[in-house]
């Protein structure tokens, strides 16, 4: 099939972008998006120009690498994928496709499609593990937890931080990103231990990133790869909450 | 050491508190105004009355001043975390079709409120501060006839049609405000979750279909 692409072109992130207009043929059904960018760049590297820059590792997702806004949605037309996952099938022969890095001003264009997401390693970085000391791997059972606190757990673990949930927020909120891993280690007892400083913490680290604040819209959770629920965010608010109640 | 600088989900629970309070005296007034559905010479007398033993009470007083506070703070702080979350946003899609991921009113709720806003003004003037601030005729009990007052604005259907319009921005505003306010106080429990959602929308459907009753009864009676 045959396509008219219209891409973000940057060189770095003080210079002034722009859309640039390709044209592609050749691209089959089976092909992923990426894929298709990658024949893309054959031709411009064919033509000695500058390839188009683009985020990618695993191209199984999982990983978190990938993430382009693509006819103005986040990971493109289908809910619930990441970018690598989504197949040209998705498209038909003729379409004009737009294609945009994911934006927020706590997410600045290194090159192209290419964004900067340290401002989620920051919140990381301030919070989000465990430090209470938990010694060699005990026995497994001693610990009681009960399957649906593991479950609950593992689907807020699930996240992989691509960014998709801020970059598709009206308001550039990181709530589900912050309040999924804030979830994920508060339900388990390991990390209950540290719950209130962590959500202090990481929330504060959220709002020094220059991340908006959840007006509660969900759209998040439906352009989540991973599907992560919006309660997390109810729950990291409750997390908050108390902490702000029972804090010392 | 660490430096808490962090407002976000602090302002976003003044919004959420001032929003619930506004919430609860919709109800009280609501229930105030049933009055006005009596047949007309007992509706007088009796919402004459009821007006009257509101502008006395200290307690009604005390309320009236939150109320005020609510109103403004709602609206400040909204503008606040508006003013930041167009910062946080930075440059705009050249293709933008994110909006297929949210319900309309949620990702409007500033239009919505300016709306209201706007109808608050022309309903304080026309009501508030008539009543409070200028003489009026008086009832049969001596009390100051604000039925006329009412019944007058709405003999109007330009005014009719201005107060519906401004009842349903209210209905979209409550709908997504009201269950919004429970996720930013933390209700994550899937069960009441689905609870609050349910009397989120029950709520919204009888505080609009009730105030929306009141000017087109009186119009058209």
């Amino acid at each position: 099939m045959k396509l008219y692409l219209k891409i973000w072109r940057q060189l770095n992130t003080s210079s002034k972008g722009e859309m640039v207009d390709y044209e592609i043929d050749g691209v089959t059904e089976h092909m992923s998006f990426l894929e298709m960018l990658d024949l893309l760049n054959e031709s411009l590297v064919q033509l000695h120009e500058r390839v188009i820059e683009f985020d990618h590792d695993c191209r199984e997702g999982i990983c978190g690498q990938c993430g382009i806004m693509i006819n103005g949605r986040a990971h493109g037309p289908l809910k619930h994928t990441t970018t690598c996952q989504l197949h040209m099938r998705s498209f038909k022969d003729g379409d004009t496709i737009y294609i945009e890095p994911f934006r927020a001003t706590a997410f600045p264009v290194l090159r192209d499609l290419k964004i900067d997401r340290t401002a989620f390693d920051a919140i990381i970085a301030s919070g989000g593990y465990i430090g209470a000391s938990t010694g060699q791997a005990p026995e497994a059972n001693s610990i009681p937890i009960s399957y649906e606190t593991v479950e609950a757990s593992f689907d807020a673990a699930a996240c992989i931080g691509c960014g998709a949930c801020v970059a598709t927020c009206k308001n550039s909120s990181a709530a589900l990103f912050v309040g999924a891993k804030i979830t994920h280690l508060a339900l388990l007892p390991q990390g209950k231990i540290e719950a209130s400083k962590r959500v202090l913490t990481m929330v504060n680290q959220m709002d020094m990133e220059g991340f908006g604040s959840c007006t509660n819209t969900e759209a998040c959770e439906a352009e989540c790869p991973q599907g992560i629920s919006v309660l997390s965010i109810a729950k990291m608010n409750y997390e908050y909450n108390k902490a702000l109640i029972f804090k010392k | 050491m660490l430096t808490m600088k962090s407002t976000t989900l602090k302002n976003k629970l003044i919004i959420a508190f001032t929003g619930l309070f506004l919430c609860f005296f919709l109800v009280i007034h609501l229930l105030g105004n049933l009055q006005l559905f009596l047949p007309e010479d007992q509706a007088r007398e009796q919402f004459n009355w009821y007006s009257n033993a509101l502008s006395g009470n200290i307690l009604i007083k005390i309320i009236s001043w939150v109320l005020y506070l609510s109103l403004i703070g709602h609206a400040v702080y909204a503008l606040i975390i508006t003013t930041k979350n167009n910062t946080a946003n930075g440059k705009n899609y050249h293709y933008d079709k994110r909006n297929f991921s949210s319900a309309w009113n949620s990702r409007n709720m500033g239009i919505l409120g300016t709306i209201l806003l706007i109808f608050l003004i022309i309903h304080f003037k026309d009501f508030w501060y008539t009543y409070k601030f200028t003489n009026l005729p008086v009832d049969a009990a001596g009390h100051k006839d604000l039925y006329e007052v009412v019944v007058q604005s709405y003999s109007q259907l330009w005014y009719v049609i201005l107060y519906e319009i401004s009842f349903i921005a209210l209905g979209f505003h409550l709908l997504h405000g009201f269950f919004s306010a429970s996720r930013t106080l933390g209700l994550y429990h899937p069960k009441y979750v689905k609870a609050i959602k349910i009397f989120g929308w029950g709520y919204t459907l009888i505080i609009t279909a009730g105030f929306m009753a009141i000017p087109l009864y009186i119009h058209f009676k």
